[in-house]
């Protein structure tokens, strides 16, 4: 605006000096110029070079998982500091503060469940306009249970010719265990890690493909347990005391992020059965949020986050992961996740260890940048909100129109692409490391590649609804 | 028998010469033994107590740390907070040359140094929990010393105000913290906070904890000054305020610091738990975000953490002891 403003006094300045100069024709070259300038300087602003940030002070939020990499990476690396932001980074002690942390201002952007952003927009759970203009990576969770479940567990797993356990493996070996329990009248609770976490959709999806039911939701009763009509009781444990209440005999199994899936190797208190790639491949995982008036308020900054995010995310994946060591390291320390190096980068560095001694090579269990991780694809967004409708969450029908529009409102590719382009623009990036901005619509292909074999098309959210066998369909009300 | 005997009686003269030629020595010895041998001996002794329990206790994060773990995470955060120091002065050089490149582009642009981004060390977070505990401790000395005399001095007061503070005396810090917490941000609400939220949380919470062992001591030395003092400050015709200034408050000093003893005590307590609920900077956040990262190193640090916040527990004590010593006239009262 500000240069705009600019252009037109200047322009009409020398309109004005050239009337009385008598030269007419440049008169009316000049006044033309003038208007042109009200008219183009939307198109003008866009050329313009990366504005200063508006704000250069910032505090981060996280919760100690492997997927915070990226803010510490920026941090480390000093892609923050390229960009004039001088940031903060806070450990977060759950999801819940972390979230009022953002809506309150307390902080200014944090690493936050896809779910997140999605649910505070649309009024489930504390109502607030997050936007995302960074998806942060795919994959990265798995599911433990403990070793007394895992042992009752195994009788129905088939073995491989090298006696290893068959991967992956599927809820049907669950399922009598859990009906043995319902039967002696125990409750069979597991622990995720919110109400709207990836990890709690995760869980419900890999129960349901197996047959065991992971209970509804009913907000307009008031119900937001989660648990009406469980064969699993599903509740909420911050992901760091994952183990502890593993442990303690609270819960028999989680879904959770790494390195706690690890750490119950390590610890010998549970065993790893599935990891998320398995259950959807490449799935979207963490995104980066901030409130929609900050990005209005602060746009230089929002896009400048954006880069330096863009650039850690990279830096990571450089190389065919050659990076990921010195990443473990850092995040290895104290401030960050500050699990031992042995059990991050046991997951971080492409293998991951099932069953104790069971370790196999899982080359994209974390991906920050291929496959154009870090892109918010409207699709991303409208599968969780399918998640949210097929368990209750959202507790009424909503149009193919809602979804898309609901996405768009919070996925913020736009964003993205400013920043994207202005990274190539500096050469710092290449056009070839991002999707294609002027064809890409935000819509992956159908996706076929989850463990039920059930296809996602983000275009049909209702179609998609009906084709999943346990959870609401459309017209279904709790 | 009698072989026995003459024995006998030549270890008594034995010792009774020994007694003799180094009595003073002896005394001295004594005192030197009261004051630094036994001690050392419990010390040692619970040291290896310690490290063969440790030895014992298996966790899920590796055995539980014995005293050499523990020396050595001092060693390690010794180290670390050397590193940050490092990054710090690294910090502010690019930072600096950051302003004049931005300044060289932009000749309108305001240089600003921004403070340092990085981790608080452990150093640093000792020193936050210590400047949060000695403000909410002089907030609440500011409050309820006033307050004391008064209560002291009125019988009305004292029975009016009595209720209240048994009621709210037990109360544990946790069950504060939410309110102060919420009220806090309701009330403090600047954009731009120059002192912290998370530290007027903390101070507030030590401060309503702190608050009654000192109303009350002050009150109870109030009330029980010699009723001759009284009756002289009234022959001499001493203003209130004179009375107070004059009379209440030398007489009631042992009884103020006996009850401000008590409340640093209480107050370095509660301090832990503040900052370890409302994750506040300071030794209780860096116990919890041990806690949190569950590494092997984690208990030796959380360890390391509980024998400091010990050490200046203990510290503060002394202080306040030596304060004490110095400023009230009834010493006894200011015994160990």
């Amino acid at each position: 605006m500000k240069k705009m403003n600019h252009c037109f006094q200047l322009s009409l300045k020398t309109f004005l000096t050239s009337l009385f100069t008598k030269k007419i024709t440049q008169a009316v070259i000049l006044l033309s110029v003038t208007f042109s300038c009200v008219l183009n300087a939307s198109a003008a602003e866009k050329k313009q070079k990366l504005g200063w940030p508006e704000k250069e002070e910032l505090t981060f939020g996280f919760i100690k998982l492997t997927d915070m990499a990226p803010i510490a990476i920026a941090y480390e690396n000093g892609y923050f500091e390229d960009e004039g932001l001088y940031v903060t980074i806070e450990a977060q002690a759950n999801w819940k503060v972390l979230l009022d942390g953002v809506i309150d201002g307390r902080l200014d952007g944090a690493h936050m469940l896809a779910g997140q952003p999605l649910a505070a927009t649309i009024g489930f759970g504390t109502k607030a306009h997050i936007i995302t203009p960074f998806s942060m990576d795919l994959n990265g969770n798995g599911i433990t249970v403990s070793n007394e479940i895992w042992k009752q567990m195994k009788a129905h797993i088939p073995k491989g010719k090298d006696g290893k356990p068959v991967h992956p493996i599927k809820a049907d070996a669950l399922k009598p265990v859990v009906e043995k329990y319902k039967a002696e009248g125990k409750p069979f609770n597991m622990g995720m890690v919110f109400p709207v976490s990836t990890h709690n959709y995760e869980l419900r999806y890999w129960l349901a493909a197996g047959g065991i039911h992971p209970g509804f939701y009913a907000p307009h009763k008031g119900d937001i347990t989660g648990q009406l009509k469980a064969d699993a009781l599903l509740s909420v444990t911050p992901p760091p005391q994952m183990p502890a209440t593993l442990e303690a005999g609270t819960i028999y199994g989680y879904c959770v992020g790494e390195p706690w899936n690890q750490q119950a190797v390590f610890k010998n208190i549970g065993v790893p059965v599935i990891t998320d790639y398995e259950i959807w491949k490449n799935n979207p995982e963490k995104v980066f949020g901030i409130t929609a008036e900050f990005a209005k308020k602060y746009p230089n900054t929002t896009i400048r986050l954006t880069r330096a995010l863009i650039r850690a995310a990279k830096w990571l994946d450089e190389n065919n992961n050659a990076n990921r060591p010195a990443a473990v390291k850092i995040l290895s320390k104290p401030n960050y996740v500050g699990a031992d190096y042995d059990v991050i980068a046991n997951s971080m560095t492409g293998t991951f260890e099932y069953e104790k001694g069971d370790k196999r090579e899982v080359p994209d269990f974390n991906v920050f940048f291929r496959y154009n991780a870090t892109y918010p694809y409207y699709s991303d967004a409208i599968w969780y909100l399918t998640q949210m409708r097929r368990w209750g969450q959202i507790s009424e029908d909503k149009s193919d129109a809602w979804y898309v529009e609901t996405a768009k409102q919070v996925y913020r590719p736009d964003i993205y692409a400013k920043a994207a382009q202005s990274l190539i623009q500096e050469k710092l990036m290449e056009a070839k490391d991002f999707p294609d901005f002027a064809k890409e619509t935000g819509f992956k292909p159908a996706q076929k590649e989850f463990i039920d074999g059930v296809a996602y098309d983000g275009s049909q959210p209702n179609a998609y609804i009906n084709s999943l066998t346990i959870g609401l369909k459309q017209g279904d009300k709790i | 028998m009698p072989e026995q005997m003459t024995n006998n009686t030549g270890l008594v003269n034995k010792v009774i010469t020994l007694n003799f030629t180094s009595e003073k020595l002896k005394t001295n010895f004594n005192a030197l033994t009261q004051k630094l041998v036994i001690p050392f001996i419990g010390v040692v002794v619970f040291l290896f107590m310690w490290s063969v329990a440790a030895q014992n206790i298996d966790t899920s994060l590796g055995k539980f740390p014995g005293p050499a773990a523990v020396v050595e995470q001092f060693k390690a955060l010794y180290i670390e907070h050397q590193d940050q120091r490092e990054k710090q002065t690294a910090f502010y050089q690019r930072q600096e040359q950051r302003n004049a490149k931005r300044l060289a582009q932009d000749p309108t642009y305001q240089p600003k140094i921004r403070a340092y981004t990085g981790k608080e060390t452990f150093l640093d977070q000792i020193v936050t929990s210590l400047i949060t505990v000695m403000s909410g401790f002089l907030l609440a000395a500011a409050i309820a010393i006033p307050l004391g005399i008064a209560v002291g001095l009125s019988k009305t007061l004292n029975t009016a105000i009595n209720p209240v503070i048994q009621i709210f005396k037990p109360v544990s810090p946790l069950a504060w913290l939410p309110l102060v917490t919420m009220v806090v941000s309701a009330l403090y609400a600047t954009p731009d906070p120059l002192i912290p939220k998370s530290f007027i949380n903390s101070m507030i919470t030590v401060s309503l904890c702190c608050l009654w062992p000192m109303v009350i001591n002050t009150s109870v030395g109030v009330a029980s000054i010699d009723s001759d003092l009284v009756n002289v400050s009234r022959v001499i015709r001493l203003s209130a305020l004179k009375h107070i200034q004059k009379v209440v408050i030398p007489a009631s000093i042992p009884m103020i610091f006996t009850g401000m003893r008590l409340s640093l005590g209480i107050a370095w307590m509660v301090l832990i738990a503040a900052e370890m609920l409302a994750q506040n900077p300071g030794l209780g956040k860096f116990v919890w975000d041990e806690f949190q990262n569950g590494s092997s190193n984690s208990l030796a640090r959380i360890m390391a953490a509980v024998i400091v916040i010990g050490f200046i527990g203990f510290l503060l004590d002394r202080v306040m002891l030596q304060l004490q010593r110095i400023f009230s006239w009834d010493k006894s009262s200011a015994s160990v």
